[in-house]
């Protein structure tokens, strides 16, 4: 095809990988019937499927995900302490369907980049024209010694909302009083920063009210966290004594796990937890690597104005999975990234060059019963990565009711979201 | 203020191969930034640190300023014997600081 014959010319003349030249003007097809695949029916991958087929009803649009049901991460944290339950993080799939996108409910097992095809876990194989990989995060299990998927179930990491937000639920729920719980943060990049520290406050706040004389402890391999200013000072004023926090630079940075006693150890102390939630270490999703999206950081590097991978022609990728620069690895990210990119490729099938992409995404952090506060931005490209180009956070000195506003305004935008993906 | 972290198997036996860690609090300014007026802001650096057993210097090293904030130094020693292991950080604008930790090797 004449398209991939000017990307490979492009990559050798300037030595680099097939994205720059995509994201320019490539000879139109017949656009009418380009087969465009995504893997991945989160937020990214749900919202550029459907985004695809409102911009052209005539695009042949395939939704890879194994899972009938989606269990949203958002506010996954309150399920942990029961102010909500697993079901309204839950969403289907049908919706999506009824948009005329064709949802195939098995795992993508490999990627031929140069047959353009991808083969499912059943045997068969999907031709495409451009593929899309949302594929979120895999866990390393590999990165932080005595924690491997085993471990998982011991000392839950929640940090891919379902089984595991029940496991570390019931724990919680189980523990004496008296007891600490320990959280382990793992160094940047991870999906969803604030979480550690949304979980900390969540927790505290069951404790506080059923437990009262237990603690929790964050071990950290970061020195400073996003709206760290306004977690401070929520934890003094809402739980003054009752959540501590050793930074990587006293010592926080966790170096093993020991299941048998339920010990985290870091560089300076061992410290034995009644509950124990260790998040390790991430990647984008493994089939990022098996298509050959994934660099050796394990992400994937792509070209900001199109979402296009730098490392091989014709893929896309979205979402937590991808190297976005500034933009934090969130939902409303992804779901932002998916609708460019669905802007993108119609652009790019039609032989034009994709706008700049300008995206906003929000982040809303609870730490208690009708108190919250967010961090909001907005995204563009910049020296060839996103950078973030307006940005508010909630005021750290404000009155009770403007945290109980952005508690309401935080359950609205999961409303909104969770329906304009899955509604 | 500054604080250092130590940490030194409490006990060992004699030959074994020793892990040594020490984090030190530092502020680590380079001296080739400048402030919003363009002044530039003085070099603040830890420039050696030196672990010594029993009295005898076994490790040391300089520090330049392209080390980060808050220096992660470790390093390995073989157990001879019991004794102490005593620390020092020296540093621009008279920074000193020591610790030290035992062990005990059988």
């Amino acid at each position: 095809m004449v398209a991939t014959r000017l990307m490979t010319r492009r990559d050798v003349a300037r030595g680099i990988a097939a994205s720059a030249a995509a994201a320019l003007p490539c000879p139109a097809f017949a656009q009418g019937t380009a087969r465009i695949v995504v893997i991945g029916g989160g937020f990214g991958g749900a919202s550029c499927a459907r985004a695809l087929r409102q911009l052209d009803p005539k695009f042949q649009v395939s939704l890879i995900e194994p899972n009938q049901t989606f269990t949203a991460c958002p506010f996954s944290n309150e399920v942990i302490v029961g102010m909500r339950e697993m079901p309204a993080q839950q969403f289907t799939y049908d919706r999506i369907a009824a948009a005329g996108v064709a949802v195939i409910a098995q795992a993508a097992a490999k990627v031929d980049a140069q047959a353009r095809t991808v083969s499912l876990a059943d045997g068969t194989s999907l031709a495409y024209d451009r593929l899309v990989l949302s594929p979120g995060i895999d866990l390393r299990f590999d990165a932080l010694p005595g924690y491997d998927e085993s471990a998982s179930i011991k000392m839950p990491h929640g940090w891919k909302a379902g089984e595991q937000t029940i496991l570390l639920r019931k724990q919680v729920e189980a523990m004496e009083d008296g007891g600490t719980v320990v959280i382990a943060v793992p160094a940047a990049p991870l999906r969803c920063p604030p979480a550690p520290y949304e979980r900390a406050s969540l927790i505290a706040h069951y404790l506080k009210t059923r437990k009262p004389r237990s603690k929790v402890l964050i071990l950290d391999a970061k020195d400073g966290f996003s709206q760290q200013r306004l977690f401070e000072a929520a934890w003094k004023e809402l739980y003054p004594g009752m959540i501590e926090r050793i930074a990587l630079s006293q010592g926080g940075r966790v170096t093993s796990v020991e299941t048998a006693s339920n010990t985290i150890v870091t560089d300076f102390g061992n410290y034995v937890a009644n509950v124990a939630s260790v998040i390790p270490p991430q990647k984008a999703g493994r089939i990022a690597e098996l298509a050959g999206a994934a660099d050796n950081t394990g992400w994937c590097p792509i070209d900001p104005a199109s979402f296009t991978s730098k490392l091989v022609p014709n893929i896309h990728v979205i979402g937590d999975a991808c190297i976005a620069g500034q933009i934090p690895k969130a939902a409303s990210a992804a779901s932002a990234q998916g609708k460019a990119c669905a802007a993108a490729i119609v652009a790019m099938l039609s032989g034009k060059t994709p706008e700049t992409p300008r995206l906003s995404g929000a982040c809303y952090n609870t730490v208690a019963p009708g108190y919250a506060f967010s961090l909001s931005g907005v995204y563009q490209p910049k020296d060839d990565q996103f950078a973030e180009i307006e940005g508010a956070t909630s005021p750290v000195n404000a009155p009770r009711d403007l945290r109980q506003r952005e508690a309401e305004a935080a359950e609205s935008w999961f409303r909104t979201i969770t329906v304009e993906t899955f509604g | 203020m500054a604080s250092a972290l130590i940490n030194v198997p409490a006990k060992a036996k004699r030959g074994d191969i020793i892990e040594i860690k020490t984090l030190m609090s530092h502020i680590m300014e380079t001296g080739y930034r400048h402030t919003a007026s363009g002044e530039i802001v003085p070099r603040n650096i830890i420039t050696s640190f030196t672990c010594r057993f029993n009295g005898n210097e076994i490790f040391r090293t300089d520090l330049f300023p392209a080390i980060s904030a808050n220096p992660f130094i470790t390093f390995f020693t073989t157990a001879t014997e019991s004794g102490k292991f005593e620390f020092e950080w020296i540093g621009d604008r008279g920074f000193s600081e020591t610790a030290s930790a035992s062990i005990s090797v059988e």
